[in-house]
């Protein structure tokens, strides 16, 4: 087989693959209603702010519902010390 | 005419390959950091629009507005009579308190996020547990938990039941139980709340409401849904904070390693592009060769690292991300986010990957093939 073909061939495949990702996505996303659904209720029942992504902290759990100067709240001289502070923006109001 | 113009290209890919199969290694090599930066990008980007997207459709359903107060500064128990302060404000169609908290776990080092089961009357010494709670302490439904109280009392509570797994990204660290058991395990008195929530009819009126309340009620400190929902739209911004930092650096490195690449072509690749321009090759079929080159090892690394990142962010957990994300938390959510990738996305995506690098090989490779073939071979 010429190297072009198989080149070509192996193109075609990768193609394929990312359409199919792209169907998949739609496929999924479908899927994931009924699967919000339960989180979507839970949010509602409960009144829920926040992800459950980070925590460490009071600040970090509940982003949303920290202090105003959250990094510093500890006490007055506090360093902003939990990892996930570097991956986070500073609240809305404070940029 | 068509026919001929395609089977031309096909014979430049095939020495466009057999040339870069030549230089195996390096060829490999570039394609390998190629591949990876791609990965990396794709992950970022599809990992956080995906999780972005997921916030924003859950916490869709979160309270309007929350009503802390606030004392020297920091967040303070709210007096239940400040809802019959609030009185039948226009606009506001329910309000309640709500009692939570958060448990630090010696046992497993863990916090905890300890509420009250809302309006439903939950037995006293039953408990609902996430499903990160559950996996931290090993704990399974008709198992029994221990909590120790404000004043050293300990408390047992039967797992009655565990909060659906598949909204384990807002619930892995609750832990439900009734209110009057709250107040007793952490002494807040009858009368008392954590904060309030206030459901508001109109949405074009909660500004209003907000203005009104903090009149009624100044030391309080209303926090919005749209604050909530915007501190999630730009939360893991990647363009900001350490992992933008990190990203730049591996970016920087491969822009400069294929900048050299190109502009500084190797004596071996110079010999090449005169002996073709000697035997008779045209400056365009050069350029041809060269663009065919690039569109092969870009496109290439394009395809493998969007699949593999595509693989790792919705199959494999973006698994490369927890320690990252997990920082020093001992509760980690398990959740398979939901692919929100459209072709826009991976439009995007290609034209900040691809097409620098095309531009950056071309124009050196132009310059080069423009030059004498007997200059290029000495």
């Amino acid at each position: 087989m010429r190297k072009s073909n198989t080149f070509l061939v192996c193109v075609f495949l990768l193609l394929v693959g990312c359409i199919a990702t792209l169907v998949d996505a739609t496929h999924r996303m479908h899927l994931a209603v009924s699967d919000a659904e339960s989180g979507t209720a839970l949010v509602r029942q409960l009144g829920l702010t926040d992800l459950a992504l980070f925590t460490e902290a009071r600040y970090t759990r509940h982003l949303s519902q920290s202090d105003l100067h959250s990094a510093f709240q500890d006490h007055p001289v506090a360093l902003e010390h939990f990892p996930s502070g570097s991956l986070l923006l500073p609240p809305q109001r404070m940029q | 005419m068509m026919w001929l113009f395609l089977r031309k290209q096909k014979h430049l890919i095939d020495y466009t390959l057999s040339s870069l199969l030549r230089r195996m290694g390096k060829s490999l090599g570039l394609l390998a950091v190629y591949t990876l930066i791609v990965f990396m990008l794709a992950s970022v980007t599809l990992f956080t629009h995906a999780l972005r997207k997921e916030a924003g459709l859950m916490l869709q359903a979160s309270p309007e507005i929350i009503v802390q107060r606030m004392q020297a500064g920091r967040h303070a128990l709210i007096p239940a009579d400040y809802l019959q302060r609030i009185g039948r404000l226009r606009g506001v169609t329910q309000k309640e308190g709500r009692l939570w908290g958060y448990y630090y776990d010696p046992a497993v080092k863990a916090n905890y996020t300890i509420m009250t089961a809302g309006q439903v009357a939950a037995p006293l010494t039953e408990i609902i547990i996430g499903t990160g709670i559950a996996r931290a302490r090993g704990l399974a439904v008709g198992d029994y938990l221990t909590l120790r109280s404000q004043n050293g009392e300990a408390f047992s509570f039967e797992i009655a039941a565990l909060l659906d797994e598949k909204s384990e990204l807002v619930s892995a660290d609750l832990l439900l139980m009734s209110p009057q058991v709250f107040r007793r395990l952490f002494n807040v008195p009858e009368g008392f709340y954590t904060d309030l929530v206030l459901s508001v009819r109109n949405p074009r009126e909660v500004r209003k409401v907000v203005e009104k309340l903090t009149l009624l009620l100044p030391d309080t400190r209303p926090i919005l849904r749209e604050e909530v929902l915007r501190t999630y739209d730009s939360v893991f911004s990647w363009r900001q904070g350490i992992l933008f930092v990190l990203l730049t650096g591996s970016i920087l490195a491969f822009v400069s390693f294929a900048w050299d690449k190109a502009s500084g072509l190797s004596a071996e690749e110079r010999r090449e592009i005169g002996i073709l321009k000697a035997v008779g090759w045209e400056t365009a079929d050069v350029m041809r060769m060269k663009f065919w080159e690039g569109m092969i090892i870009s496109l290439s690394a394009f395809m493998i690292g969007y699949l593999a990142a595509y693989a790792h962010v919705f199959y494999a957990s973006a698994s490369l991300f927890e320690p990252v994300l997990k920082g020093w938390a001992v509760l980690y959510p398990q959740f398979r986010l939901t692919p929100f990738v459209d072709g826009l996305q991976l439009a995007t995506l290609l034209f900040f990957t691809v097409l620098p690098y095309i531009v950056a090989t071309i124009i050196p490779i132009w310059r080069t093939s423009i030059t004498d073939p007997d200059a290029v071979m000495r």
